[in-house]
């Protein structure tokens, strides 16, 4: 792959400068950080030499936060303030979540998202997800003595469009520069070292706290095609403590629980769940706050019956990824087990049994994908040579319109290759109409109700004019991260509207910025310096990497538009001089608005070459 | 951008209906590796942004010229015919009928909660979309019939319909 060199010239980077970047998984149940350290991916410990940090966040009505081990051991004392497995909340709302009665929370139905009630005041999951990565990027920082250049944050493959923003903003919350949202599966498929030789389909199988993924992958030639991808984005190790809950509630004939009580049962239920992948029973024992007692024998027969459904509603999405692309079980050459709750027997023996053959557990299913997580970082931040693969996946569910009668259009169906952009025309309905509302929605379903809501906006101004007379075209746009922006124009008029798909499941932009500021009142550091500091090295880099670029392929320029560049590069490099964070933020845009015709022919010379060398293998 | 290019030149390939399905493949991989925005991920946001706007437009004419159906419809547009536009419906009454009896035999197997007959029922179908394919290439490559190729991706997309019919009670079947 000689000719990936040639396109990919390191501009930025010295030889010895290594980039520090990391990948994070942000778990339902445990949350890691990894990096790579002397080209080899490793999980970077806390000080008392744990890998996995518990996706629990305890908050004190002194606004004091406790992450990880310290906030899980108070959860049974403090239920209503510790929050355990606050991904399953990420970018839902209320009505999205089946099991609220028995959780121990005071919700507060937001608009978009869930919100709940703590201590420390009301804390939307985003923020809860935020102290999380904080603390991970705090033990990053420390490991590695400095600061992050960015992260590849990983998400379920099958997490919608809001579930996607959500994360990506507790990330910015948490002052992490995300270098890519990248899909659990994928990830894990890198971390198996699939690429080294092996080609062929593979399946992921990614069954963690609280999420179900499955992938079908192609990999040939240093390339990961995600074929499909399925899933359940409310399943996981989390549904089969609830079914042990419920056998205990049974076995207790318990009066009604309170908060604490109902908590020490989950934790019972998940030791239960954890002991039975080593016993063939376990013996289960409690004593709640009022004196009730409990204590009885479970046997793995009884937990695999009692959570057969659960197992199965596992293996309907798998079929349905297959199908999607076009193939069966036996063409699957091998089969990669995620997440901690693949150690479960009877998921190990269904997954056998469907892809009749022995699933590949090599890897410690709660590392592998933080490990790829890591390793993609690396490569994005730019620290490796020509031998990088590339990873191309898919969005996990189609992309779409409400129209009349409350129908969905599908504009972009499930399973394309991302980056992607649809435009659809649609017109208007009654005579002299002068505004079109577009609503854009996520999902399969035909009704636009049966789907999720993803934005509304308003296209107005359309000058009047008979019905159907008016050409609407709305465009939309999914990045590299599966996150989608849409547009809407109206073709005689010019007449336009836009939105980043954010308003009514993610955070507005005035939200994030109040919750920085809240952020960093309990925090050490000082806001402007932090935000300083940060525009400074963004300005820097793309100095730095226009520079590179000028002496790499000035010739692409004539001497006007590279004397504009470098005048561009002067301001900039004035700026830097003071102390104006925001005078340097504009400095950088101007700097890369006045490239932008650059950027673009030097793409252009990465094509014409990346063709030449196509047809010289072509044709010999 | 290069937007005058088409989709056939983009990848170096021969504008007919016949398709080198390696050949794509290689190009395809060769040039999103040559643009895909993971490789600018590190880079200036304007390097970014031209990214985004090539790789998108590689995988569009990738889709394109993949799917049996839009590459028939991609090389009738070169010609300036719009085979998908909705005032054109003719379609021979042997497929019309052939189609029906397709239809029933979907209702026969979901009624029949039959996954055997959704299996022949499939490769059927299949063996008849393989049979148009050969069809619309010998139209459009040798005959330059582009009316009759018209029709003939027009029954391909009726088709991908029932294929993807099928898929549906597979589904239901399973649940």
């Amino acid at each position: 792959m000689a000719l990936l060199q040639i396109s990919e010239p390191g501009l930025s980077t010295a030889p010895h400068q290594h980039r520090l970047a990391v990948g994070i998984d942000l778990g339902t149940t445990n949350s890691l950080v990894a990096t790579v350290r002397s080209g080899l991916a490793v999980v970077l410990d806390d000080e008392a030499g744990r890998s996995l940090l518990p996706s629990v966040v305890r908050y004190h009505p002194d606004g004091k936060v406790d992450v990880g081990y310290t906030a899980q051991s108070a959860q049974n004392a403090d239920p209503h303030n510790t929050v355990v497995s606050v991904k399953r909340f990420m970018g839902r709302g209320i009505a999205d979540i089946d099991d609220i009665a028995s959780l121990p929370y005071r919700f507060v139905d937001a608009p978009g998202m869930v919100q709940l009630k703590t201590a420390a005041g009301v804390k939307s999951p985003v923020e809860v997800s935020a102290e999380i990565l904080r603390v991970l990027r705090q033990r990053a920082e420390a490991a590695m003595g400095g600061e992050l250049v960015g992260a590849v944050i990983t998400v379920p493959a099958y997490f919608d469009d809001a579930q996607r923003q959500a994360t990506k903003d507790a990330a910015q919350l948490a002052g992490l520069n995300v270098l890519r949202l990248l899909n659990e599966p994928t990830a894990a498929a890198i971390a198996y070292g699939l690429d080294n030789g092996s080609e062929g389909v593979y399946a992921v199988y990614d069954l963690g706290g609280g999420t179900f993924d499955i992938s079908i992958l192609k990999l040939s030639k240093g390339v990961f095609e995600v074929l499909a991808t399925n899933g359940d984005s409310a399943l996981g190790g989390d549904d089969f403590d609830q079914r042990i809950f419920c056998w205990m509630l049974e076995q207790g004939r318990f009066a009604p629980l309170s908060a604490g009580d109902a908590r020490l049962l989950l934790t019972k239920a998940r030791d239960a769940k954890e002991a039975l992948t080593e016993h063939t029973e376990v013996r289960v024992t409690a004593v709640l706050s009022t004196g009730e007692m409990m204590d009885a024998t479970l046997t793995q027969a009884e937990f695999n019956k009692m959570t057969a459904s659960l197992v199965s509603k596992t293996l309907a999405p798998t079929r349905k990824a297959l199908r999607d692309a076009g193939l069966s079980a036996d063409e699957v050459k091998g089969v990669v087990m995620v997440g901690g709750s693949t150690r479960m027997p009877c998921i190990r023996q269904a997954v056998a049994d469907f892809f009749k053959q022995t699933p590949l557990t090599n890897l410690d299913p709660d590392k592998v994908v933080a490990l790829g997580a890591a390793t993609q970082a690396d490569v994005l931040a730019g620290n490796r040579g020509g031998e990088d693969w590339l990873l191309l996946d898919v969005i996990p569910l189609s992309l779409g319109l409400e129209t009349m009668g409350g129908l969905t259009e599908k504009v972009i169906p499930r399973n394309t290759t991302i980056p992607t952009a649809r435009a659809q025309d649609f017109t208007t309905f009654k005579d002299g109409q002068t505004a079109m509302s577009v609503h854009v929605l996520q999902g399969e379903r035909e009704l636009a109700a049966d789907c999720r809501s993803l934005a509304r906006f308003e296209l107005r101004g359309i000058p009047p004019m008979v019905a159907g007379a008016a050409r609407i075209r709305v465009t939309f746009q999914v990045d590299a991260d599966g996150l989608l922006s849409v547009s809407a124009r109206e073709q005689s008029s010019g007449v336009e509207a836009s939105v980043q798909v954010k308003p009514s499941y993610g955070l507005g932009d005035e939200e994030i910025t109040r919750m920085l500021k809240d952020a960093f009142t309990h925090a050490k550091g000082d806001m402007y310096a932090r935000a300083l500091n940060e525009q400074i090295v963004d300005a820097q880099g793309l100095i730095a990497a226009t520079r590179a670029a000028l002496a790499e392929d000035g010739a692409l320029l004539n001497a006007e538009e590279t004397a504009a560049i470098e005048a561009s590069i002067a301001d900039l490099e004035k700026l830097l001089a003071g102390t104006d964070h925001q005078a340097i933020k504009r400095g950088v845009e101007a700097l890369n608005a006045a490239t932008t015709e650059f950027a673009q022919r030097r793409m252009d010379q990465n094509v014409r070459r990346a063709m030449a060398g196509q047809k010289l293998e072509t044709f010999g | 951008m290069d937007l005058t290019r088409n989709h056939f030149e983009l990848f170096g390939l021969p504008a007919a209906y016949a398709l080198d399905r390696d050949r794509l493949d290689t190009a395809y991989r060769e040039l999103q590796a040559a643009v895909h925005p993971d490789r600018f991920a590190a880079k200036p946001e304007s390097e970014q942004r031209v990214a985004m706007q090539w790789a998108t437009q590689v995988n569009e004419a990738y889709q394109t010229l993949r799917h049996p159906v839009n590459r028939g419809v991609y090389l009738l547009s070169l010609q300036g015919i719009d085979a998908l536009h909705a005032g054109n419906t003719r379609m021979a009454p042997a497929f019309l009928m052939q189609q029906m009896e397709w239809r029933e035999a979907i209702d026969e197997a979901r009624a029949g909660k039959s996954v055997a007959a959704l299996d022949a029922l499939t490769d059927d179908l299949r063996a008849t979309h393989r049979r148009i394919e050969a069809q619309l290439g010998d139209l459009i490559d040798r005959a330059h019939d582009f009316e009759a190729a018209t029709e003939a991706v027009r029954q391909l997309r009726f088709m991908d319909k029932l294929i993807a019919e099928v898929g549906d009670v597979y589904e239901e079947l399973e649940s």
